[in-house]
C-alpha cells in the first residue's frame, strides 16, 4: 500500500513539497542545536522546559484522542464512525511521531537517549511514558494498517486485529494520564501539583483531537474526494463539544479551589497565567486570546444550529484548537516555571532556531498525516467504491494503478 | 509560535551582578590535600549547617572555593549559568518566613543556597535513567556521563538547586582544576557534597574555605558530631520542609 504515496496530483506533490522544506529547515537548524547546544533555544536555568516539552504535551492529547473515533466504533457499533477509524488511528501515527521528535530535541544528549531502555529507571514517570506512548505508536500502527488493507480486499478486518484495537482503547487514555503524571508528581511545582490534570489534559484532548479530525476530513472532502459522511462529522463535533465543556470546567475548578483558598503561592502562577507578573505578560496576553476563542467556540459549538452549519463549525474547531494550543501547548508549561521556586521571574521566549525546530517537527507530523491520507484515499478508490463516495473530486487526486 | 522580540539577556539582578565581579580566584594552595589526603571520611548520613547570622554579605569565598574545585564554568548569561553554591536572599530562600516587619536587613540578608541533599531526594525519583542517585550516606549525585540531558530533575527539584549546560563548558572555566572532571554540554550538575574531596579525607571546600566558618559539615546520625550538636543548640530551619523531601541543609538564624 505504501506504493499509493509515490504517485498523486500536483497539489500532493506541492504539499509534500513545502512541507518537507520546512522539515529541512528544523533539520537545519536541529544541527546547530546539536552542535552550540541547548543554548540556542530559550530555555533557561528557572524555565528549564519550552516549545519542544510544550508542543509534546499537547501531541499527546491528539494522539490519545484517536479513541474517540474508535471507541464509539469497537466498542458500540457506531457505524458512521467506520469509514473514519483509520484516519483516527493515522492522526495518531503522526501525532506519536511529533511527540517522539520534540522529546529528542529537547534533550541535552540525544546520542544517550536509548539509556533509558539501557538503564531504566522504574520510579521514573519519563520513562514509563516512554514505555507507553511506544506501545501506542506500535497499536496504531498495526491498527490502522491492517484495517485499511482489509479495506483494500473488500474485506472485514482479520479477527486477530480485534485484541489490538480493544487494547488501544484504554491505552489511549494511559499515555495522556501518564503524561499528566510527568506535570502532576512534582512537588515543588504547585502550578501542576493537581489531581486534576490528567483528567484535564484527557478532557482537552478529546476536544483538540477530534477539532483537528474534523477540520481533517473537511479538507479530505475538499481536496481527495472523501466524504466522511455528516453524520460522522455531527457526531465528532458533539464529542468536541462536550470534551470542551468538560476541559473549561475542569479549569473553572482550578480557578475556584486556587483563589477561594487564597493559597499565596498557588494563586502567583495563576496570576501569571491570566494577567502576567512584574511586567512579564506575553503568557497572559496569549491566555487572553484563549480566553476569548474558547469563549466564542463555545457559543458555536453550544448552539445546535451553529454547531451544525459547516462554516460556523469549521470556526468553532479553529478556535478550540487554538484555545487549547494555548493553554496547554504554551500555558500550562512555562506557568509552571513562573515564579521559580526561588521566587524569581525569568521569561521564556523561544528563539528563532527552536521555533524554526518547532515548525520543522510539526511539518514532519503533517507529511506523515499527509502521506498516510494519501493512501487512504487511493486505497478506497482503487478498492470498490462506497456508493456513497463523490464522483467529481476524485478526479482531482489522480489514482495510482 | 514566536513571541517576538529577544528577551533582556543581562538582566541579573544588579547586586547579584556585583558579586560576580568581585568573584576572586582563589588559589590552589587555599585548599590543601588535592591530591592525596588522608583516609577516606566517612558518615550515616552527610549534613550541613548554614549559620546565616555569621555569613557576610558581600563575601563569595564559598562559592569561589567550591566553583574553583569543581570546574564549575564561569557563564555571565544568568538564563545558562551553571551554579553549585549561590547567594540569595532571605526571603527568596524563605518566602514563607517572611512577612512585612521581619527586619530589612534579615530579609534582604544573602546567604548561600545549594542542593539539599535530601533524604527523599524527587530528582532521583523522577530520573529516568538513574542518572541522579542517591547514596548510603545521603549524598545525592550526578553521574554526568549517564545523563541525557532531558531536565526533568531540574523541574523535579523544589529548590532550583540543578544546572544543565546550555553549552559547552570548557571555555568558561576560568582557571582549571586537573583534580576534577570537566562536564560536557547538555548534562546536569549540582553540588556533590564535595564527595570527592570526602574520599580523600577532607571536608567540602566550600566549608573549608570560609573564614567566618558559617558553615559547618558532618554526620548528622553522630550525636557527638558538631552538625548535630549545633541543631541541638539552636533553632534551624530548612527550605520548605512541607513538601517531605527532608532536606538535609539547615538554616540557623
Amino acid at each position: 500500500m505504501l506504493e499509493k504515496a509515490l504517485t498523486g496530483s500536483n497539489r500532493y506533490y506541492g504539499c509534500v513539497a513545502i512541507l518537507l522544506a520546512l522539515f529541512g529547515m528544523g533539520v537545519y537548524f536541529y544541527l546547530h542545536e546539536l552542535e552550540f547546544g541547548l543554548a540556542v533555544t530559550g530555555m533557561s536555568r528557572d524555565v528549564s522546559w519550552g516549545l519542544y516539552i510544550s508542543q509534546f504535551t499537547f501531541l499527546v492529547g491528539i494522539a490519545a484522542s484517536a479513541v474517540m473515533v474508535v471507541l464509539p466504533y469497537y466498542l458500540h457499533d457506531y457505524k458512521a464512525f467506520g469509514r473514519i477509524t483509520v484516519l483516527g488511528e493515522f492522526l495518531a501515527i503522526a501525532a506519536v511521531a511529533m511527540c517522539v521528535t520534540f522529546i529528542f530535541v529537547n534533550l541535552g544528549q540525544p546520542a544517550r537517549v536509548f539509556y533509558v531502555m539501557i538503564h531504566p529507571s522504574f520510579t521514573s514517570v519519563l520513562f514509563w511514558d516512554m514505555v507507553v506512548i511506544s506501545v501506542y505508536l506500535v497499536l496504531n500502527v498495526i491498527t490502522g494498517w491492517t484495517v485499511l488493507g482489509s479495506v483494500r480486499e473488500g474485506v472485514p478486518p482479520p479477527a486477530w486485529v480485534k485484541p489490538f484495537i480493544y487494547i488501544s482503547i484504554p491505552w489511549a487514555v494511559s499515555i495522556h494520564t501518564v503524561t499528566a503524571f510527568i506535570y502532576a508528581g512534582m512537588p515543588g511545582r504547585s502550578f501542576w501539583l493537581t489531581a486534576i490534570m490528567a483528567p484535564r489534559f484527557l478532557a482537552a484532548a478529546f476536544a483538540s483531537g477530534p477539532a483537528l479530525l474534523i477540520l481533517l476530513c473537511f479538507v479530505l472532502r475538499r481536496y481527495g474526494g472523501f466524504d466522511a459522511g455528516k453524520q460522522a462529522i455531527d457526531a465528532l463535533a458533539k464529542i468536541v463539544t462536550y470534551s470542551f465543556i468538560a476541559t473549561i470546567f475542569f479549569v473553572v475548578v482550578e480557578l475556584w479551589t486556587v483563589f477561594y483558598s487564597q493559597v499565596p503561592d498557588d494563586m502567583e502562577h495563576y496570576r501569571f497565567l491570566f494577567v502576567g507578573l512584574e511586567g512579564y505578560n506575553t503568557v497572559a496576553r496569549f491566555m487572553n486570546v484563549a480566553v476569548i476563542s474558547a469563549a466564542v467556540a463555545l457559543v458555536l459549538l453550544f448552539n445546535p444550529r451553529t454547531r451544525k452549519k459547516e462554516s460556523f463549525l469549521t470556526a468553532a474547531c479553529i478556535l478550540v484548537f487554538i484555545s487549547l494550543w494555548i493553554e496547554k501547548g504554551l500555558g500550562l508549561l512555562v506557568t509552571g516555571f513562573v515564579p521559580s521556586p526561588l521566587g524569581h521571574i525569568t521569561r521564556y521566549t523561544p528563539t528563532w532556531p527552536e521555533a524554526a525546530i518547532a515548525i520543522g517537527v510539526w511539518s514532519m507530523g503533517f507529511l506523515i498525516i499527509t502521506v498516510l491520507y494519501k493512501i487512504f484515499l487511493s486505497v478506497r478508490e482503487s478498492a470498490e467504491l462506497p456508493e456513497d463516495m463523490p464522483e467529481k473530486p476524485a478526479a482531482e487526486m489522480s489514482v495510482s494503478s | 509560535m514566536i513571541i517576538a522580540g529577544l528577551s533582556a539577556l543581562g538582566a541579573a539582578s544588579p547586586p547579584l551582578t556585583r558579586l560576580i565581579a568581585k568573584e576572586k580566584e582563589p588559589s590552589r594552595a587555599a585548599y590543601p590535600g588535592a591530591p592525596g589526603g588522608g583516609p577516606a571520611l566517612r558518615a550515616k548520613r552527610w549534613a550541613m549547617v548554614v549559620d546565616a547570622k555569621k555569613c557576610i554579605d558581600d563575601c563569595k569565598d564559598c562559592m569561589a572555593a567550591c566553583h574553583y574545585v569543581h570546574n564549575v564554568p564561569a557563564i555571565g548569561n544568568p538564563k545558562h549559568e551553571v551554579k553549585w553554591i549561590w547567594p540569595e536572599r532571605f526571603e527568596n530562600i524563605f518566602p514563607e518566613e517572611s512577612h512585612a516587619h521581619i527586619p530589612d536587613a534579615m530579609g534582604k540578608q544573602l546567604m548561600p543556597v545549594l542542593c539539599n541533599h535530601c533524604d527523599n531526594p524527587p530528582c532521583v525519583r523522577v530520573c529516568p535513567t538513574g542518572a541522579t542517585f542517591r547514596r548510603e550516606d545521603g549524598i545525592v549525585m550526578m553521574d554526568s556521563h549517564r545523563c541525557i540531558g532531558c531536565k526533568i530533575c531540574m523541574a523535579a527539584c523544589p529548590f532550583g538547586a540543578r544546572s544543565i549546560n546550555f553549552m559547552d563548558p570548557r571555555p568558561f572555566i576560568r582557571k582549571l582544576n586537573l583534580d576534577f572532571p570537566t562536564r560536557t554540554k547538555g548534562v546536569v550538575e549540582k553540588c556533590n557534597f564535595c564527595e570527592e574531596r570526602l574520599a580523600r579525607g577532607l571536608l567540602p571546600a566550600c566549608v573549608m574555605a570560609c573564614e567566618q566558618k558559617a558553615l559547618v559539615f558532618g554526620d548528622v546520625e553522630d550525636p557527638n558530631s558538631k552538625v548535630r550538636q549545633m541543631l541541638e543548640k539552636k533553632f534551624s530551619i530548612r527550605r520548605r520542609p512541607e513538601l517531605g523531601t527532608n532536606p538535609q541543609v539547615y538554616y540557623i538564624l
